[in-house]
């Protein structure tokens, strides 16, 4: 079963609905043992980095050890900036620290926040990817992005006149910036993927 | 590249949704989760739905019309009506809706903006300006509140930078003069506001042809267009609005 941690910020929901919607056992939890029995963790969110720090509080570390020990997770948005070590997010904020970087403000000289449809390049040896061509469109909506430093992440661009890192992966822990759960078909095919990915792993 | 969005807007009153023109003369529109669906099935990039019967009070079934549209809908939603909380902004984002929007109680208390902008990120923090033209002053509008139904004398460029400046990270900015009339955006308006602004815009009210949705981009310079009586009456499709975009080099996610 793929466990949504539910931690008090918005936009849980939809993540499971997105879930449910293409046939996945999914549930919102915020238990100790869920996480550990979970075949994969999702680490949603749309709230400003410190509050959703504060909220994820005493589930960092069992989230934190149980993607250390090779469990999927898959963070979204402020999730997915969570994974990261440190964020400037109206004051500095520490993360999980489980991909090297920084969570830094979109640098001025465009319309912010970036909000709305980019073209990802996806790249072919990132397997949320899977079966999806090489360029697609996903939902973004955030003022701050993750820059990336860890040699070990792969990392798929969208161009927002910088090459804005819009996901990532090292190992078996994921990050995407966009939100795949709104983000039609694409989105749906590419939680897909993360389920077969879960259940491949068979943790 | 950053596409320009075509968002269908949804003004929900009794559990359905309803158009007028000029904020008057509601006509029926349909089921807002069916049709929510329809727009997403056809390739809307987002959409929006304000309770135009809440703009009083904040109402709980407009919490419920978002948990129904979330079970279906996998494109973004921003939700307005009568939101006066960071409470009332947190039950709706935790039931489905990626923003919101707020009018009347950030006219009010524009500390609302600064609230809910640390606590959820600005990205879901829609600020809706209702515009008036001025009568007596050239090229100015004003504010309006409570459904459009009360002027104030606040200028609406100087509350678009104040807007940004609390936290908002959107501006849904609506002509109330071409709104429902289909005779064209008011782009003046929307220039003035773009220009002041460094947060997204999407333009609103006047929508009647691809032309309009193409001058509201080109010449108003906003960041998506929004439009009702258009596509809820079946004058065009989503589809053909953006092959149209696109035909004339605007980048589009078709």
């Amino acid at each position: 079963m793929i466990i949504v941690i539910d931690y008090n910020v918005g936009n849980v929901k939809s993540v499971c609905n997105a879930f449910l919607h293409i046939g996945c056992d999914v549930k919102l939890s915020c238990t100790l043992r869920d996480i550990e029995a979970a075949a994969g963790l999702v680490l949603p969110g749309v709230a400003a980095f410190g509050y959703a720090v504060n909220a994820l509080g005493d589930l960092a570390e069992p989230i934190k050890n149980a993607a250390s020990c090779g469990k999927p997770l898959l963070g979204i948005c402020v999730g997915h900036q969570l994974l990261f070590d440190k964020s400037a997010e109206y004051g500095t904020h520490t993360g999980l620290g489980l991909v090297a970087g920084n969570i830094v403000p979109i640098p001025a000289g465009r319309v912010i926040p970036h909000m709305g449809w980019n073209l990802v390049n996806l790249p072919a040896d990132i397997d949320l990817f899977a079966g999806l061509p090489a360029q697609k469109h996903f939902y973004f909506a955030h003022s701050f992005y993750a820059d990336v430093t860890d040699d070990e992440a792969k990392i798929a661009y969208t161009d927002y006149g910088f090459d804005l890192p819009a996901a990532v992966q090292k190992r078996n822990i994921y990050g995407t910036q966009f939100h795949p759960e709104k983000s039609g078909e694409t989105g749906l095919k590419l939680l897909k993927n993360f389920a077969e990915i879960c259940k491949k792993k068979n943790y | 590249m950053l596409t320009k969005r075509i968002i269908p807007c949804l003004d929900v009153k009794d559990n359905r949704v309803v158009k007028g023109v000029k904020f008057l003369n509601l006509r029926d529109a349909g089921d807002p989760v069916e049709l929510g669906a329809r727009y997403s099935d056809e390739g809307a990039d987002e959409l929006v739905f304000l309770d135009i019967t809440a703009t009083i009070r904040f109402r709980k079934t407009i919490v419920e019309l978002v948990k129904k549209v979330a079970e279906k809908v996998f494109i973004p939603f921003t939700v307005g009506g009568g939101i006066q909380t960071v409470e009332q902004i947190d039950e709706l984002l935790r039931s489905g809706a990626e923003k919101v929007s707020v009018n009347t109680a950030a006219v009010e208390n524009p500390e609302l903006l600064t609230e809910a902008a640390q606590r959820f990120g600005n990205q879901c923090v829609v600020l809706a300006i209702d515009a008036r033209r001025s009568k007596d002053k050239k090229g100015h509008w004003r504010v309006c509140v409570k459904a459009g139904s009360q002027p104030t004398d606040i200028d609406v460029v100087e509350w678009a930078a104040k807007g940004e400046k609390s936290g908002a990270g959107e501006i849904l900015l609506t002509s109330m003069d071409a709104d429902g009339t289909k005779e064209g955006y008011d782009n003046e308006l929307n220039k003035a506001v773009t220009e002041a602004v460094n947060i997204p815009v999407i333009a609103s009210g006047g929508a009647g042809t691809l032309d309009h949705l193409y001058d509201a981009i080109v010449v108003g310079g906003a960041d998506a267009v929004l439009m009702a009586s258009i596509t809820h009456f079946e004058n065009y499709t989503i589809k053909q609005m953006k092959q149209y975009l696109a035909s004339r080099g605007i980048a589009v996610n078709l």
